[in-house]
């Protein structure tokens, strides 16, 4: 199913959390919203579930609006942070829930209500523990039982809330294959908010990077991670270090010094954004020198702390952990890749 | 496994012999000993005697009367209590914080105090007592008149035991409840009111507790007309008044041993409640 938002704006007491978002979800794929908190991920993902009422603008399911409609008539399912699974039900009874509620022109029967659940039980591997109650399971068993249960009803659309977020890190990346596996292997357009970068990178088929209310790239992982569209997604996605640069006929000066990269863009004040791995070492020439202020292992790499020139820049860049960079050493590098911005 | 039970837990708080002696001294002397000599008293007349004086017409009816005011008081206590309950927890209005607060009163008023005013509120030329008038109602001096009475009384222990399992039930649950398809009522039947149900119960078996023993508010405004409005705590007073103390010791034992059975029940339903949810009040 297409999810298609155009031109919402959603206000809470006149304060704004939206301003005139548009997005297309396409049909089956794995979306991830992706913003520091207070970026409105959270708005936007409650008001395509219908939690929420648009201040303006519509949203459409395939070609039908689906602004004015409840809830309960949007078919969607919904996975909570906190899980919000019914405690005093036992999991069969949570995951059938939806199907129970039915009318009873659509509600299947009782046994095959109890089918459908054991077989969502067993996707969500936790076949024999249908009769406990959500207070006997742990954290990331109470999730899965939380997704069979938003799966049971067939929805057309699958929203997912931070649905990690509370988990610790081991079996968030449990969780994290296995969601991607259980995507794969239904097909439902999938919405997920997250404020982990490395989760969205790892489990989305696209990313949507928001902050302040406004989406500011959508693309691909690697499309976002390899060519960020503002400095705010340079900053928020991987790491990165900025340094005030001017262009002059082509070279880029930092200061007094070209620092040996050259860009065809105009003459002028710009900010210099790289990632502390696409950089390499000069010996002589022209380069970026600073003295080392920190170093520290980290995994396979040694992550250096540099100060660059007399005005206090200070940038992070990666070096094989063998390198006998100790502090106060003296050490020269040129950005690989980077991106010029215009001065904030 | 072979756990030895251990009497002294290593603690880095000393003074378990001390504090478990204390504790002891003073449950024995504060409770136990009064209810035993209680016991003894009442069984003194052996148990032809107590059967009879327990089985009086005059001591049934008022046993009676207790026990069936403060199951319609708990009753209604519970629908309303919830209600109260409800709107504290979910509503954000001007006041609320000075309603949540007058909620207590019952707890910090003087019994005879707010038997008084009620009185004087439902008494025939009282102010609620004036509009039923003319209905050929009474509610004062009749058993409306104490159903009231520990309605009052009774209100605070339904509010404050469902009051926290409703802040810990998150609005969420009844979001998810919605989108799985759920209307509100069955959102509210289903989801809202079973979670709330050990709560519920709780609150129902305090009130009822309280109910029952109920004395100072009640004797205002019950008229107390032996088989219609009198209390059984208040007949213990009467035959204590006659200086019959062991009839007195009498319905004080029947009323000790409703009480306990009433504690048991509580105490069964929190556990069952703990084991199944994970929580109790």
């Amino acid at each position: 199913m297409d999810v298609r938002v155009d031109h919402v704006r959603k206000e809470f007491d006149r304060f704004p959390a939206l301003h005139d978002v548009s997005l297309d979800i396409h049909s089956g794929e794995l979306i991830a919203l992706l913003g520091p908190s207070g970026s409105g991920k959270t708005t936007l993902l409650r008001l395509i579930a219908g939690l929420e009422r648009p201040t303006a603008g519509k949203i459409f399911f395939g070609d039908e609006d689906a602004s004015e409609k409840s809830v309960q008539e949007r078919n969607i399912g919904f996975v909570f942070q906190h899980y919000a699974l019914f405690r005093h039900m036992t999991i069969l009874e949570n995951v059938s829930f939806g199907l129970k509620v039915r009318p009873r022109s659509s509600r299947p029967a009782a046994g095959e209500i109890r089918k459908r659940a054991m077989e969502l039980l067993d996707l969500v591997q936790l076949s024999g523990l249908e009769k406990r109650y959500p207070n006997q399971l742990s954290g990331g068993q109470r999730q899965r039982v939380a997704l069979a249960r938003a799966l049971a009803i067939e929805p057309r659309v699958l929203l997912l809330d931070e649905p990690f977020g509370a988990l610790d890190a081991q079996v968030r990346r449990d969780l994290r294959k296995w969601l991607r596996e259980i995507h794969d292997r239904t097909g439902h357009t999938t919405v997920f908010v997250t404020h982990d970068q490395e989760e969205a990178l790892e489990l989305a088929d696209r990313l949507c990077v928001m902050s302040q209310g406004r989406i500011e790239q959508v693309g691909s992982p690697d499309s976002v991670y390899d060519t960020p569209t503002s400095p705010f997604v340079f900053g928020f996605i991987g790491e990165s270090s900025e340094l005030p640069v001017n262009v002059d006929k082509g070279d880029i000066w930092l200061g007094d010094r070209p620092i040996g990269i050259s860009s065809p863009e105009a003459s002028g004040a710009a900010r210099l954004f790289f990632r502390p791995h696409d950089i390499e070492l000069v010996d002589n020439g022209a380069g970026l020198a600073g003295v080392v202020a920190t170093s520290r292992r980290v995994g396979g790499t040694r992550r250096v702390e540099l100060d660059i020139g007399g005005a206090g820049h200070r940038v992070e860049i990666d070096l094989p952990f063998d390198h006998p960079a100790g502090e106060r050493t003296q050490i020269a590098f040129r950005p690989k890749r980077w991106t010029l911005f215009p001065p904030a | 496994m072979t756990a030895r039970f251990r009497f002294r837990q290593p603690s880095v708080i000393p003074g378990f012999g001390l504090t478990f002696g204390f504790t002891l001294a003073y449950f024995s002397i504060i409770i136990l000993i009064p209810l035993i000599a209680l016991v003894l008293r009442a069984s003194g007349i052996g148990f032809e005697g107590f059967w009879k004086a327990a089985t009086d017409a005059r001591v049934l009816a008022s046993l009676r009367t207790s026990f069936v005011t403060a199951l319609f008081a708990a009753a209604i206590n519970v629908v309303f209590g919830t209600l109260i309950a409800w709107v504290l927890v979910r509503y954000r209005f001007p006041g609320r914080r000075i309603f949540d607060a007058m909620v207590d009163l019952p707890f910090a008023l003087p019994t005879a105090v707010a038997g008084i005013a009620l009185t004087a509120i439902y008494a025939p030329n009282g102010f609620v007592g004036q509009l039923v008038a003319p209905l050929g109602w009474r509610i004062a001096y009749t058993p409306v008149g104490i159903v009231i009475a520990m309605i009052f009384i009774g209100l605070p222990f339904v509010v404050r035991t469902i009051q926290p399992i409703l802040e810990e039930t998150s609005r969420e649950v009844e979001e998810a409840s919605a989108t799985l398809g759920a209307s509100r009522f069955q959102t509210i039947s289903r989801v809202l009111l079973p979670s709330l149900t050990p709560a519920i119960l709780t609150g129902f078996a305090l009130a009822f507790a309280r109910a029952v023993g109920e004395y100072g508010s009640v004797i205002f405004i019950a008229g107390n007309i032996p088989f219609v409005s009198e209390i059984a705590p208040l007949l213990i007073v009467i035959r204590l008044e006659e200086f019959n103390y062991t009839g007195a010791a009498v319905i004080a034992t029947v009323m000790l041993l409703i009480s306990f059975v009433m504690l048991f029940v509580i105490n069964l339903i929190q556990a069952w409640s703990r084991r199944r949810y994970g929580y109790g009040s």
